[in-house]
């Protein structure tokens, strides 16, 4: 099963298709490009994505977490396809829907769940939340949680690679920022504010529209002008539009992602990418998605990522029922494992409310502090007594 | 005749009584048509009043917010729901420029009769960006109007007062708030904008607080009671204009003031209403006045932090024993 394809009209010439393979794996054949042993790694990332977001909403049922929470189950592919097609320190940056992204670029699920937990052990030492996954190792500019508000970001973080490797020559090779937004954000004008300067600076930065269909109960087509082809709003900043409308496939998310990729590399001109996708769940935890369809939604659970690649895995002989079933039960017990080791963790410190206002020392503020995340074993620290830098 | 209901339903029935009663008035925002308003403050209104009058945006607020102050300069009566007064940052020169400043740039010509509303706040655990308290950044802008209700017969009162108003006026609601019941006349009424109201009287302390502060003031006052300290409590309803009449004649008697303010205390409502206090009232006062406020630092998520930051009848009450010299 395939998601419903609507044939962009294609018209201009500074927007093309990515050309699709997309008929291999539906045919039992997995992608000759992607190694069977890659394949079942990501496999692996996507269960561990939705397991991860399964233990989320138990957890925020249980109160365990607070605040809005958005779950990524259902766009597993795009952030497993696309992060895969990058290289590990190409910076990335998206919205307050970014535990599968986080995840992806391989932030210790602890780390995250403790975050999610308002726990001293989280990424952002619990001061962030669900929305706020930010990772500066991992090369992960956060989460952010205002609509829009990580497009322009994204451009500054380009406009740096590109400063430091042209102007003060610090690095020595193009790095590409790929910048994750919903179809919801296209409206802000911050995001067209951002694709002008990334346009008229040549900055090497991907914009990749996660449209799922709906900016909480606005449907696309209510929200935005070319709802059929919001990747053709590239062409009033001179940019290339490009859609890869199997979003639900990881092995096409990733094949027609990295060809944009490569492409960004050499010739350092930004692009935007559409990629259609579906989340399986509500906006947040306390919508009762009354917008859409049951019909709709069963059309698009069968389309599942998951089972779309274990089946093409399964159908092609590279693993068996047996393997499949064991990686889900590990996942499946790492994930209870960090659940339980989360809700055990300390909550931060009252000191820390005064920590990581200003990076000094000066009237009640008390400097700034790593998160244990980004600290060897015997430098992590639960207590208040951190030496301030 | 009066009867319980929600501050929301009261916020709604605000809204419905004058689009029947003025054409002029719509509603504009996001989620507020179809899907009832995010946090079902529109219910019903979309099927009252039909798709032309009850309009669903894009998230787009610089977009709908110059929308409404322009079709306000032509003569219409918008409200402009933001969904939260945090994503109205993103529209912040329409917000502030444009609509308090069109009457005066135009020399008297263009006003902008329009009201912007929406929660304000911290909501729970929302993080740095989604708990903004406006209050204290856009009152300091001249020219708009602001009220903060703390209940539901001030909401649809004050609400109702607004959309009448021939000026720009904020309204800031609290998600907090928004379930909670209260008693509502049947009949038609009006609460003036820039009247404060004194929700319980006593003669040793002055606390005065806006917004879902009121609440921590009351609880605070109860408490403090049982001790025998009596406090006036004022439920300050505007900010602008502000109504330092009746907080003047309070601290004339009581001598001391603890203000109540859910924003950062730097250049902050609680010190503005403490510099008027003790330009007014220098002679009364037996103290300085105390400021309860959110902690100085951005609002974090994990609980304990929050709670930690957030103004609470704990801190009134700490506060009014320290003014009043019971500690
Ligand atoms: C400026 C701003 N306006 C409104 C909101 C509230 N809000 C949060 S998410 C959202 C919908 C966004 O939809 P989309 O961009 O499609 O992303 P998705 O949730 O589908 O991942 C809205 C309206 C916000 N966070 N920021
Ligand atoms: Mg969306």
């Amino acid at each position: 099963m395939r998601p419903p394809v609507t044939k962009a009209p294609v018209k201009q010439t500074n927007h093309k298709k990515v050309a699709a393979s997309k008929n291999d794996a539906a045919k039992g054949k997995v992608k000759s490009s992607n190694d069977a042993k890659t394949l079942k790694h990501w496999l692996r990332e996507m269960l561990l994505i939705r397991e991860f977001e399964v233990r989320t909403m138990q957890a925020y049922q249980n109160r365990l977490v607070g605040g809005f929470c958005h779950i990524y189950s259902g766009q597993e592919a795009v952030a497993v396809g696309t992060i895969a097609a990058l290289q590990d320190d190409d910076p990335i940056i998206t919205a307050y829907r970014c535990h599968g992204h986080a995840l992806a670029r391989g932030m210790d699920p602890y780390y995250c769940m403790a975050e999610l937990f308002g726990r001293f052990d989280g990424c952002a030492k619990g001061k962030g939340g669900s929305m706020h996954m930010f990772d500066r190792e991992k090369h992960l500019y956060g989460g952010h949680a205002i609509v829009g508000a990580q497009t322009p970001l994204a451009t500054g973080l380009a406009f740096a690679t590109k400063y430091e490797q042209e102007v003060i020559k610090t690095s020595d090779h193009t790095r590409v920022t790929v910048c994750y937004l919903g179809d919801g954000a296209l409206n802000q004008g911050g995001f067209h504010e951002a694709m002008n300067l990334a346009g008229v600076l040549d900055l090497p930065v991907i914009f990749v529209i996660e449209n799922n269909g709906y900016a909480m109960g606005t449907s696309v087509a209510r929200g935005t002008t070319l709802a059929d082809a919001l990747y053709r709003k590239a062409e009033s900043y001179g940019m290339t539009g490009h859609l890869i409308e199997e979003g639900m496939d990881v092995v096409t998310v990733h094949d027609q992602f990295k060809k944009v990729v490569d492409e960004t590399r050499k010739t350092s001109k930004p692009d935007l990418v559409e990629i259609r996708t579906y989340r399986f769940k509500g906006h947040s935890m306390s919508d009762p998605r009354k917008y859409r369809t049951h019909e709709e939604e069963e059309k698009w659970n069968k389309q599942d990522p998951i089972d779309h690649l274990s089946h093409d895995l399964i159908k092609a002989g590279e693993l068996t029922q047996d393997e499949f079933k064991k990686m889900t039960t590990e996942i499946r017990g790492e994930i209870r494992d960090v659940v339980k080791r989360a809700s055990e963790a300390e909550p931060p410190p009252l000191d820390e409310l005064y920590v990581d206002v200003h990076t000094g020392n000066w009237g009640p503020f008390k400097g700034t502090t790593l998160p244990n995340m980004l600290r060897g074993d015997n430098e992590k620290t639960t207590d208040q007594n951190q030496e301030s830098h | 005749m009066a009867r319980e209901i929600e501050f929301r339903d009261a916020l709604r029935e605000a809204m419905t009584e004058e689009m029947h009663r003025d054409e002029r008035v719509f509603l504009m925002g996001e989620e507020v048509a179809q899907y009832n308003g995010a946090y079902k403050v529109s219910r019903g209104m979309l099927e009252e009043f039909g798709a032309e009058r009850i309009i669903d945006t894009p998230i787009s607020e610089t977009g709908f917010s110059g929308l409404g102050i322009g079709a306000a300069m032509m003569g219409l009566r918008p409200i402009i729901e933001f969904m939260s007064w945090s994503f109205s940052l993103v529209s912040a020169d329409q917000v502030l420029n444009n609509a308090p400043k069109m009457l005066y740039m135009s020399g008297g010509q263009f006003g902008v009769p329009i009201v912007f509303r929406g929660n304000d706040g911290a909501g729970g655990q929302l993080g740095s960006t989604h708990s903004w308290c406006v209050e204290s950044m856009f009152a300091n802008v001249p020219g708009l109007k602001m009220i903060i209700p703390a209940f539901p017969d001030d909401a649809k009162g004050l609400l109702k007062s607004a959309i009448r108003d021939d000026d720009p006026v904020f309204c800031l609601e609290s998600e907090r708030l928004l379930s909670l019941k209260g008693e509502v006349p049947e009949e038609e009424y009006l609460t003036p904008i820039g009247e404060a109201r004194v929700r319980r009287t006593g003669n040793d302390c002055t606390i005065v607080a806006f917004g879902r502060p009121v609440h921590f003031a009351l609880e605070a006052a109860t408490e403090l009671a049982k001790s025998g300290i009596e406090c006036d409590v004022i439920d300050g309803r505007s900010i602008r204009p502000l109504d330092m009449d009746t907080i003047a004649t309070s601290v004339r008697k009581t001598n001391a003031c603890v203000v109540v303010d859910q924003s950062w205390p730097f250049a902050s409502i609680a010190s503005e209403i403490s510099a008027q206090v003790q330009e007014c009232c220098f002679d009364d006062l037996d103290n300085h006045v105390h400021r309860v406020n959110n902690d100085d630092v951005p609002a974090p998520y994990a609980t304990n932090l929050e709670q930690a930051m957030l103004p609470h009848a704990g801190k009134v009450i700490e506060a009014v024993r320290s003014a009043t010299y019971n500690l």
